[in-house]
């Protein structure tokens, strides 16, 4: 066990470091930064010495080697936007993107099993065929249609929910939460729905698929003759089997809706590390950029490091094959 | 379906602690698409950072709603006979937010700060310009040499508090490449109408009426919360939900639905800056070109040909709707007194295509075209139709539309004005026409000065630049108006730009709220009253 996440922990290595050097490789696209910085008539003698100063004359690799010295040391640079440490503003906007993750995958996982174990347990309802059409619907629309779409119905035409922020939020220590005021709860509805609709729509159809699998195996035929009441078979025995894969899809999952929020977030306005980002390639904030996806390559190789630990806690078999490498 | 009591009550008892606070504070809620960057007034020169601190900060003078300079901390001022010394007066009894006194060390404090390494507004004042202390309130500036528009762009030129900077580590100014945090640049200390009560980049800026400002009040808001949200659709949905009160762009595209609604209405009139097409007319071949050997752009026919082939009037009804003034000068008519005199040469396709035969280009040719796709009101859009209507002429162009970031990067003078023919915008930022002559008409030919440093296509004039220098050192007003129109008069002679427009402004305005709009686009809400 110690040896595989030893194993895994290099290799998370090696994952940064390749995110790092595509991302230092992909900034020259992007544009030049002193133009975001200084305005169009400020003079070229002007403009050199803000190069000079952010060292932006030396050429890539030598930038990336002081970018990796520095990050090392827990230095993540100064915004070029808003002249302020990159770690603080990260510090600041997480928060916001982590509540509405978790909030979007409470949602999901949540309805999403629901509506897949009714589904497949009452293959021919109306219920059912409702739910399909509803997936059908959060698998194909693109993220900010359904945003704009649900702006329009609640916040516009009827008024029920606000249409941007995060409402107002308390500071507990350095945490801001919008969890505990009205307003900061009613601003997390619709991004919520919004980042989690896709995956409730995946969940659902594979805990759909899943139970239906389930309810075919001898061993639920074994329960049924043992008399055992459709309850305790449908959620004891048939539900915790289906379980297995959903945790892989919400645990994966959880990085990509961090990920993803992106633009949701720009969508709501919603004052997280997306709308960071989105703003710093608007304006070439190359500091703010690299700690951004290197956090976010972080976090996907923390959750899949997790995933593979839980996998083991949740499953037996695999734990021996840990154990016994062949 | 049964509520459970509980529940309800605990529902009631957080309706009710929402409806328990304290009520009948005006607040203004606004929504920009840009976002306020930095609180240092000497970082970022940009309409919409100056407009914002223009609450919080003050300068010698200020602009009305028609853009004359007004007085403000200098109560009024003189200039001696040879127009060399500039006497400020200042004004009494005016106390930044912190309590400090204004008076004249504060503004010769300022006067250095502005100018040193890192100031982007260093241009402000005049580098060989040395401010003396007469009194506490008087100030003589004393010049090399006469300059009528000394003080025409100090309405932007912010003064800070000496003891305040000094007490804060604050005396440079924050320079745009700043690498380690500032002070001023998150904190402020003003002398204005509304002090900052929270800043959060990028997230919310909230400002407080400040009462003991010097100036009688002619706004009625006790707190102003700005956000930025840079999402067209949501920005629009925000003002129509009434969630905001005031947003800045609304959309072309959206105008009518906000003008629909019942709860705002747009407010459009036109802005200062002008759009404008540059051709390359300095290398002896195009970079991007099948003329190979020769560049078409330094016959003059053929830029008048490209000039009278572009339907300005489609533009205007087609791609703009309506919302652009159509233009004959590179300076906006507000800006300048004789504009009415100059007409813009019609449309005229059959000429077009006799002026490119008799320059011998009887079947056109190709060239490249660089365009911003996300920096001006339909940039792109533009970009395309006078694409297709040099396509009529025989003009071949190939478009390569960007965002700004590439775009700005590429054309100047740091991308080597690695461009053939290319669509950008300006505002003198002085609102005066020198700047134009200078900056964008002027001659790049002397490396050493920042003449023509704008002039991404090289246009080049030597009768012209004669005139502008000249300009910058008349002090008589009419014989300079008369100068400036010669000057002008030559680059449209020489077809030396082709003017487009002068685009919309376009606010979205809740009914709720009664707000004057000036025309450099700066959303000041110190004008601002709301029910």
């Amino acid at each position: 066990m110690l040896a595989f996440t030893i194993r895994r922990a290099l290799q998370a290595i090696g994952v940064l470091l390749a995110v790092g050097i595509i991302a230092f490789a992909m900034f020259r696209f992007a544009g030049d930064p002193v133009n975001q910085i200084v305005s169009l008539d400020t003079p070229a003698a002007e403009r050199e010495q803000v190069r000079r100063s952010l060292g932006l004359d030396d050429p890539v690799p030598v930038q990336f080697v002081r970018y990796l010295a520095q990050s090392i040391q827990g230095d993540f640079g100064v915004s070029y936007q808003f002249r302020q440490p990159v770690s603080d503003l990260l510090a600041e906007r997480m928060p916001a993107t982590l509540e509405l993750a978790i909030c979007a995958t409470i949602f999901s996982t949540v309805f999403g099993v629901l509506m897949g174990v009714y589904s497949g347990l009452r293959r021919d309802s109306f219920l059912t065929k409702v739910f399909q059409t509803v997936s059908l619907v959060g698998i194909s629309l693109p993220t900010f249609l359904i945003g704009i779409l649900l702006i329009y119905l609640f916040a516009v035409t009827l008024g029920w929910l606000p249409s941007y922020g995060r409402g107002d939020t308390v500071q507990i220590g350095w945490w801001s939460t919008g969890l505990l005021t009205v307003s900061g709860l009613k601003a997390l509805i619709m991004p919520s729905i919004t980042l989690g609709l896709f995956q409730m729509t995946l969940i659902m159809r594979i805990v759909r698929a899943e139970m239906m699998e389930v309810l075919r195996t001898d061993y639920i035929k074994f329960a049924r003759a043992r008399g055992l009441t459709t309850r305790a078979i449908h959620f004891g025995h048939a539900l915790k089997n289906t379980l297995v894969p959903v945790i892989t899809i919400v645990g994966l999952q959880f990085g990509s809706v961090i990920a993803f929020a992106i633009i949701t977030e720009t969508v709501f306005q919603w004052p997280g590390m997306g709308l960071l980002f989105v703003q710093a390639v608007q304006n070439v904030d190359i500091p703010i950029m690299a700690a951004y996806l290197m956090l976010v390559a972080l976090i996907f190789v923390a959750i899949n490091l997790a995933v593979d630990i839980l996998y083991t806690v949740v499953d037996p078999r695999l734990r021996t094959t840990i154990r016994q490498p062949t | 379906m049964t509520i459970r009591p509980t529940f309800l009550a605990a529902t009631a008892a957080i309706l009710l602690a929402g409806s328990a606070l304290p009520a009948m504070a005006v607040t203004l809620r606004y929504a920009n698409q840009g976002d306020l960057k930095s609180l240092d007034p000497y970082t970022v020169n940009e309409t919409t950072t100056n407009a914002h601190l223009g609450h919080v900060y003050e300068g010698l003078t200020r602009r009305g709603k028609d853009l004359a300079i007004q007085p403000s901390l200098a109560e009024r001022w003189e200039i001696s006979e040879d127009g060399l010394t500039w006497r400020f007066f200042l004004r009494k009894g005016v106390k930044f937010h912190n309590g400090n006194a204004f008076n004249a060390d504060d503004v010769i404090f300022s006067a250095n700060r502005v100018r040193a390494q890192g100031s982007n507004f260093q241009t402000r004042v005049p580098t060989n310009a040395e401010f003396v202390k007469v009194d506490d309130h008087t100030i003589d500036v004393k010049l090399k040499s006469p300059n009528p528009i000394l003080n025409s762009q100090w309405d932007t030129w912010y003064i800070l508090d000496k003891e305040w900077a000094e007490a804060n580590n604050a005396t440079g100014p924050t320079p745009a490449s700043a690498t380690t945090p500032s002070y001023a640049a998150l904190n402020a200390n003003g002398t204005g109408p509304f002090k900052i009560e929270s800043h959060q980049p990028g997230v919310k800026t909230v400002f407080k009426s400040n009462k003991e400002w010097w100036d009688k009040a002619e706004h009625n808001l006790d707190e102003i919360v700005f956000t930025p949200i840079g999402s067209d659709a949501t920005r629009v949905a925000a003002l129509l939900s009434g969630e905001v009160d005031v947003i800045e762009p609304v959309p072309l595209q959206d105008i009518q639905r906000v003008n629909s609604s019942a709860n705002a209405k747009v407010l459009s009139g036109p802005e200062l800056r002008t759009i404008f097409l540059g051709m390359d007319q300095t290398r002896d071949e195009l970079l991007f070109s099948n003329v190979k050997g020769k560049n078409p752009f330094k016959d003059p026919k053929v830029r008048e040909a490209f000039f009278k082939a572009i339907d300005i009037e489609t533009i205007k009804s087609r791609v703009m709707r309506g919302l652009a003034t159509p233009s004959a000068l590179m300076i906006a008519p507000e800006l300048f007194t004789f504009s009415k005199d100059f007409e813009r040469p019609k449309y005229d396709l059959e000429g077009a295509k006799k002026l490119l035969a008799d320059a011998g280009y009887p079947n056109g040719f190709e060239v490249g075209m660089d365009c911003p796709n996300d920096r001006y009101v339909n940039d792109e859009a533009i970009c395309q139709a006078v694409v297709s209507m040099l396509a009529r002429a025989g003009i071949k162009v190939n478009l390569m539309a960007q965002p700004k970031a590439q775009y700005f990067g590429k054309v100047l003078k740091a991308g080597n004005y690695n461009t053939s023919f290319y669509l950008l915008g300006w505002t003198p930022g002085t609102f005066d026409s020198h700047n134009v002559l200078h900056d964008i008409e002027g001659c790049r030919d002397n490396p050493q000065s920042s003449r023509g440093e704008s002039n991404l296509g090289n246009y080049c004039n030597k009768k012209h630049d004669e005139l502008t220098d000249k300009i910058l050192v008349e002090t008589d007003k009419a014989k300079r108006d008369q100068m400036i129109k010669e000057a002008f008069q030559i680059t449209v002679n020489d077809y030396g730009y082709i003017p487009l427009h002068q685009q919309a402004l376009a606010w979205g305005v809740s009914n709720k709220v009664k707000l004057s709009q000036r025309a450099d686009n700066s959303v000041l809400l110190y004008w601002a009253k709301k029910e």
